[in-house]
């Protein structure tokens, strides 16, 4: 790789440039705060590298632009915040159904409604799982710090293009506002697959035998794209055994490719007695506990992070509860992800939830007490 | 009249047929026209694309042979938008029913007029929600019976082609199912346009609008439509009084403006230079 130079950026401008230096050539977007540094980015960057930035109506139009530019080739992004992320969501189930990539970038603040505006939450990791109605698959990514909005921006993308199947970005308001030191590959030595360029004869839109590219409108290969459930040839059908072979199918994407699309990262005691498991701006308090408890005071205490809470890691954090006696789950909500963490400890571990949704982080000193109860 | 030629088979896909629309539907008039207008105008079936909401009349793009977007509810405009700025060089025609286009899709609508997009709407008004079994719609006249107003609607209806001038619609037009070959020239026109076009076509649900509002079968609807409808031509000659009830049928404005997303395209090129 090109040597990387140091720049001082913001998670929502890293996102952006990620984006960029994917091969995003297509932005659709509504202004809404805490994202609208992404849109601002992008409607310099864009024109600038020959793509197309356009400011809709509303997210619905947003959403439905992107996917249309997607049709048409492009690799395509749009970012928003709570309230503009539910009105995303019929288009979001539409991309999904009718399997066409592109990458959504949700800057959270605190909900319900309107809620805290410029505050931070993590209170729509169940809405990103569940927000478009239907029995649907998923992949959501949550960055740690702007480094991680940057790569994980083009994993996104990568990986929405591959599995034809949009990809979220479920970043931080503290992320994405926050500036920190990045390094930047040289802009072109960025790894970008392109898989679509090559089309065998008997190509067709949703193969039966699994992953196929997404051929662009307008080259001469004509096939119908609906959000009906449909044949391999994109054509309607409401046939009980063909539609439970599509919905397998896009469920079947994410299995095969599990193991790239579920990024997790353990720091601290090989034999840990307590574990934390945590995700997006959480992991950086977390980190802070297992320095001071681990790296200083060589207690057994680890932390399980993750990049990508969609799907769920579920393989990871079995392993894990079968080490520990107690795992630790800081969310600043009500108390989402804990229930799935709950759900594959079985039983192993005793999984303890540490909740904040005042619209504050959750600091180290919080935790470290928490985690400390916990110790041998 | 001379009889109306066979459809171009390539245009069609054959092997879905028989559609899904009730005998007497005027889905497939509107449609045939559009496939007619499509051959006649000399496009190559691969540069042209055919986008569609939700409603019956959005069941069409199904049909058609060439690379087919049926959508969501409302949004065919706004992922039209998206394509027509990802790919300029693309004929857009984006089939929506009144429902679909005026209700829920309304925003999108307006603002694609604003815009002034070089995509080519055509709106099958049957002033009615067919699809789903005959609710009122936003064009649907005052007074008229739906299934969610058994009294009659006491709401006004949009004038479709006034609300797409005053957005900023560059053209517009209206025709009806029962003179498919001036539907078709409309079509072909619109298509020419460069700019937001807009083609209200008139068409019959007899299932669901045509029934409970004692309007006959489909031949007394298309018989009822022709009667009410009169050309802007001999309009202009007729006063108040003689247009009461009247229909204006015909390209109602066509004119130049800058168009988006030829203008955007040319505004990186400069950038780039
Ligand atoms: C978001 C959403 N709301 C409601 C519906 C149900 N729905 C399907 S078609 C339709 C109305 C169709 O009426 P129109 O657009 O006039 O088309 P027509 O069937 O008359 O051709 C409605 C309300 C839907 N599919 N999606
Ligand atoms: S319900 Fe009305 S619009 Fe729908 S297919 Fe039947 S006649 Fe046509
Ligand atoms: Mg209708």
């Amino acid at each position: 790789m090109a040597e990387a130079k140091p720049v001082l950026m913001q998670g929502n401008e890293a996102c952006a440039l990620g984006a960029l230096n994917a091969g995003v050539r297509f932005y659709a977007g509504y202004p809404i705060t805490p994202s609208t540094e992404i849109a601002e980015q992008m409607a310099v960057l864009l024109p600038e590298n020959g793509g197309v930035f356009i400011q809709m109506e509303d997210e619905i139009a947003s959403m439905a632009a992107v996917i249309g530019a997607s049709i048409g080739g492009m690799r395509t992004l749009t970012a928003t915040s709570g309230p503009g992320f539910s009105l995303k969501q019929e288009n979001l189930g539409y991309a999904i159904m009718a399997e066409i990539p592109c990458v959504v970038v949700n800057v959270q603040r605190v909900g319900p409604s309107t809620g805290v505006p410029t505050a931070p939450a993590q209170g729509d990791v169940m809405q990103a799982r569940w927000g478009t109605h239907g029995d649907h698959p998923i992949i959501v990514f949550s960055p740690a710090s702007v480094y991680e909005a940057y790569y994980l921006t083009i994993a996104a993308v990568n990986l929405s293009q591959k599995l034809r199947q949009p990809v979220i970005i479920l970043l931080d308001e503290v992320i994405g506002h926050m500036r920190e030191k990045v390094f930047i590959p040289e802009a072109g030595k960025l790894l970008v697959e392109k898989i679509s360029d090559h089309v065998p004869a008997d190509w067709k839109p949703y193969d039966e035998k699994g992953l196929t590219p997404l051929v662009p409108f307008g080259f001469g290969h004509y096939y119908h794209v609906t959000g009906l459930f449909h044949d391999q040839y994109g054509f309607p059908t409401g046939d009980p055994p063909q539609v439970e072979r599509a919905l397998d199918r896009l469920h079947a994407k994410l299995d095969r490719y599990r193991d790239e699309i579920v990024l997790t990262n353990y720091i601290g005691h090989k034999e840990p007695r307590v574990a934390i498991v945590t995700y997006g701006c959480t992991v950086r308090s977390a980190r802070s506990v297992v320095k001071r408890a681990f790296w200083q005071d060589r207690l057994p205490v680890g932390l399980l992070s993750l990049q990508t809470i969609w799907p769920f890691p579920a393989r990871e954090v079995e392993a894990l509860a079968k080490q520990v006696d107690v795992i630790i789950v800081p969310e600043m909500n009500m108390g989402q992800l804990v229930g799935e963490v709950d759900r594959y400890a079985c039983g192993q571990a005793k999984v303890i939830p540490l909740n904040r949704y005042d619209g504050e982080m959750i600091t180290p000193d919080q935790m470290f007490e928490l985690v400390g109860r916990w110790l041998p | 009249m001379a009889p109306i030629e066979q459809l171009t088979q390539d245009f069609l896909r054959t092997k879905k047929l028989p559609h899904i629309w009730c005998p007497g539907c005027g889905n497939g008039i509107v449609t045939a026209a559009l496939v007619r207008a499509i051959e006649k105008a000399g496009y190559d079936q691969r540069e042209v694309v055919i986008v569609s909401g939700i409603g019956c009349s959005s069941r069409a793009a199904g049909y058609l042979n060439f690379n087919t977007l049926h959508t969501t509810h409302g949004r065919a405009l706004a992922f039209a938008t998206g394509l027509k700025m990802a790919r300029p060089e693309l004929t857009l025609f984006v089939i929506m029913g009144d429902g679909d286009c005026s209700a829920i899709g309304g925003n999108h609508f307006i603002h694609s007029a604003r815009r002034n997009i070089d995509l080519n709407a055509i709106v099958i008004n049957n002033h009615i929600y067919g699809m789903t079994g005959g609710q009122h719609s936003p064009l649907t006249p005052t007074g008229k019976k739906a299934t969610t107003a058994p009294g009659g609607t006491l709401e006004r209806a949009f004038n479709l082609l006034e609300l797409a001038r005053g957005a900023g619609a560059t053209f517009g037009a209206r025709g009806n199912a029962a003179q498919p070959r001036q539907l078709e020239k409309m079509i072909i026109q619109a298509a020419r346009h460069k700019g937001f076009s807009v083609l209200e076509a008139l068409s019959t649900c007899p299932i669901a609008y045509g029934r409970k509002n004692r309007l006959g079968g489909a031949v007394e609807m298309l018989k009822g439509m022709k009667d009410s409808s009169i050309a802007i031509e001999r309009a202009k000659e007729m006063d108040e009084a003689e247009l009461e009830g009247k229909i204006l049928n015909g390209v109602l404005f066509s004119f130049d403006a800058p168009e988006f997303s030829s203008q955007y395209h040319q505004s990186i090129k400069k950038g780039q230079d």
